[in-house]
């Protein structure tokens, strides 16, 4: 081995090491306690009991599968109207407008905006006594705050689908404004030489270059609406409840027997998103590939 | 028909980035505000002074600074060797290692600050700021290395060669060719990994345990307590750090060529 070939891997050390160290950690810690082993509770035995309880026990099984079934409805809801806000939105920029450094700060500026203050603005915004009830109610719609449709903290999970949607748009249209300014324009300007017209280039030139690049990006979306924990812990109901949510809530049970239930709720939410998060970067790298 | 679309566009755009500061802005300048006054009928800036002195509020402000900063740069130490490695350095490895890197981003912070809450109580580090910042460099770090990594594959080494064929030291050829070329790139970098750290929620309360309190844990106790101008005041306060930031280094953003989508979801 040569000095250069061993001075590059010391250079990427110590980065790696802080990433297998403590995020390996974490995957160890928290498989090793989701199988029973919890050897500061005396408890020495390997086991699936935690996932056998969660999954089937009469006591959790309602709250899971409606966990599952709820966080596959609002992940996937948002995630479809995210990009097919962010595919309308892209179109309707124009090659102009999608070259111009201000809307793309502008955009930019969206996606730095911390989810917990974005879950915060709609709770003011759509609330039953928030502004928009107020102009309903300037406008002689409705008469008291229970006239207005319950839009956030509702059990269907509209305010959390209507966080992310508004939330993702911004992310969505900057993989595609990229990678529209990447190829598509000049073979937009090709076809339209060769005759094409609007819908014949829209169709034939610019959907199948960015659809794969969106596919891939809505699925990282999807991955990450499905694990995340802030907005619908602020946005949500008691009933049903977002996996991430339920199980934060095992894991800080007073009972610390459910810490071992809580580990297998994060395992299993964890699996489902890294299966997902993984198919996205493998046809993000197909879709980069010309 | 061109301009009316442009204009729809602009205010449409406009209203997303506008529409929640506004209603936070109202909110926290507001006083007995009730429902169904279209505006506030009288305005104070007493709410937000109030937050704003808190002692509460200080001590989370100076976590959450100190923290995003400890974070910002131990990325930056960490993260421009590896991706120099990564970049200009022969390694058969360089997918699988992009490909590992990928992993803690992906996963849900949840689980990630599940699984280490035990092992940090044990090590003495859970409710401290080097603890959190550590666990907050797991989501970070890797995008650092993917950001430096666009930068150094922009990058041409061979200005260093020159400049050492020419007798320049290897201190005066970083601080002179190496540093403002790469310069705007680093600063995006320190950038991300401050607002990744800053909107942090769930690993700084399952790491911090209760005990250290930063300013997206203070909001979070906040809001169910449902007084709205305190929860709005607060979460300005929250938020206006990061404008500022992201105005400082603005320049930078403009100058480098880090393209935007891929910043962060977190």
């Amino acid at each position: 081995m040569s000095r250069a070939y061993a001075r590059t891997w010391l250079a990427l050390l110590p980065a790696l090491a802080i990433v297998a160290v403590v995020f390996g950690t974490s995957v160890l810690y928290g498989v090793s306690q989701s199988l029973g082993w919890l050897p500061f509770l005396g408890q020495r035995e390997i086991s699936l009991d935690a996932y056998r309880t969660v999954m089937f026990g009469a006591d959790h099984r309602r709250e899971f599968w409606t966990a599952l079934a709820f966080s596959l409805w609002v992940s996937a809801a948002a995630t479809l109207l995210a990009a097919l806000l962010a595919l309308l939105l892209t179109l309707a920029l124009g090659p102009q407008m999608r070259a111009n450094r201000r809307v793309l700060t502008i955009l930019n500026l969206n996606l730095a905006f911390p989810h917990l203050v974005w879950a915060i603005g709609l709770l003011l915004l759509l609330a039953q006594s928030g502004v928009l009830a107020r102009i309903a109610a300037a406008l002689g719609w409705i008469e008291r705050p229970a006239d207005f449709p319950v839009l956030v903290r509702d059990r269907a999970g509209l305010g959390v689908i209507i966080a992310y949607v508004t939330k993702e748009v911004p992310f969505l249209v900057l993989i595609l404004v990229a990678i529209l300014r990447a190829q598509a324009e000049s073979y937009t300007a090709v076809a339209q030489t060769l005759g094409a017209n609007r819908w014949q280039r829209l169709r034939y030139v610019t959907l199948p270059l960015v659809l794969p690049g969106l596919l891939a990006g809505s699925l990282l979306v999807f991955a990450f609406i499905f694990g995340a924990y802030e907005v619908p812990a602020l946005l949500g109901v008691r009933y049903p409840k977002m996996l991430a949510v339920l199980a934060l809530d095992f894991f800080l049970n007073a009972d610390l027997r459910a810490r071992a239930e809580g580990m297998a709720l994060s395992v299993l939410m964890a699996l489902v998103v890294l299966l997902v998060a993984l198919l996205a970067s493998r046809l993000r790298r197909q879709a980069v590939r010309p | 028909m061109s301009w009316l679309r442009r204009t729809v566009i602009w205010l449409a755009l406009g209203a997303g980035l506008l529409a929640p500061i506004a209603v936070l802005g109202v909110y926290a300048f507001s006083q007995r505000w009730f429902y169904p006054a279209l505006l506030p009928p009288e305005w104070t800036a007493s709410t937000f002074v109030r937050q704003l002195t808190r002692p509460e509020t200080g001590t989370a402000l100076l976590n959450s600074s100190l923290i995003a900063l400890l974070v910002s740069l131990l990325a930056l130490l960490v993260g421009y060797p590896a991706a120099r490695a990564l970049e200009l350095g022969q390694l058969p490895a360089k997918g699988l290692i992009y490909a590992l890197l990928f992993v803690p981003t992906v996963v849900p912070t949840v689980a990630t600050g599940i699984g280490l809450n035990i092992l940090f109580l044990r090590l003495g580090l859970a409710g401290t700021r080097l603890g959190v910042a550590l666990v907050h460099l797991v989501p970070v770090l890797p995008y650092a290395v993917f950001t430096l990594g666009g930068v150094f594959a922009a990058y041409d080494p061979t200005y260093e060669a020159q400049a050492r064929v020419l007798g320049a030291s290897r201190w005066m050829i970083w601080r002179r060719v190496t540093l403002p070329l790469l310069l705007p790139g680093l600063v995006v970098t320190a950038l991300f990994a401050f607002l990744i750290s800053w909107s942090q929620y769930v690993l700084t309360f399952l790491i911090g345990g209760g005990q250290l309190v930063t300013l997206p844990t203070l909001l979070f106790t906040t809001v169910p307590g449902g007084n709205q101008a305190t929860t709005a005041a607060l979460a300005l306060v929250f938020v206006a750090p990061l404008f500022v930031v992201i105005a400082l280094t603005a320049r930078y953003l403009a100058g480098s060529r880090v393209r935007g989508g891929e910043l962060l979801l977190q």
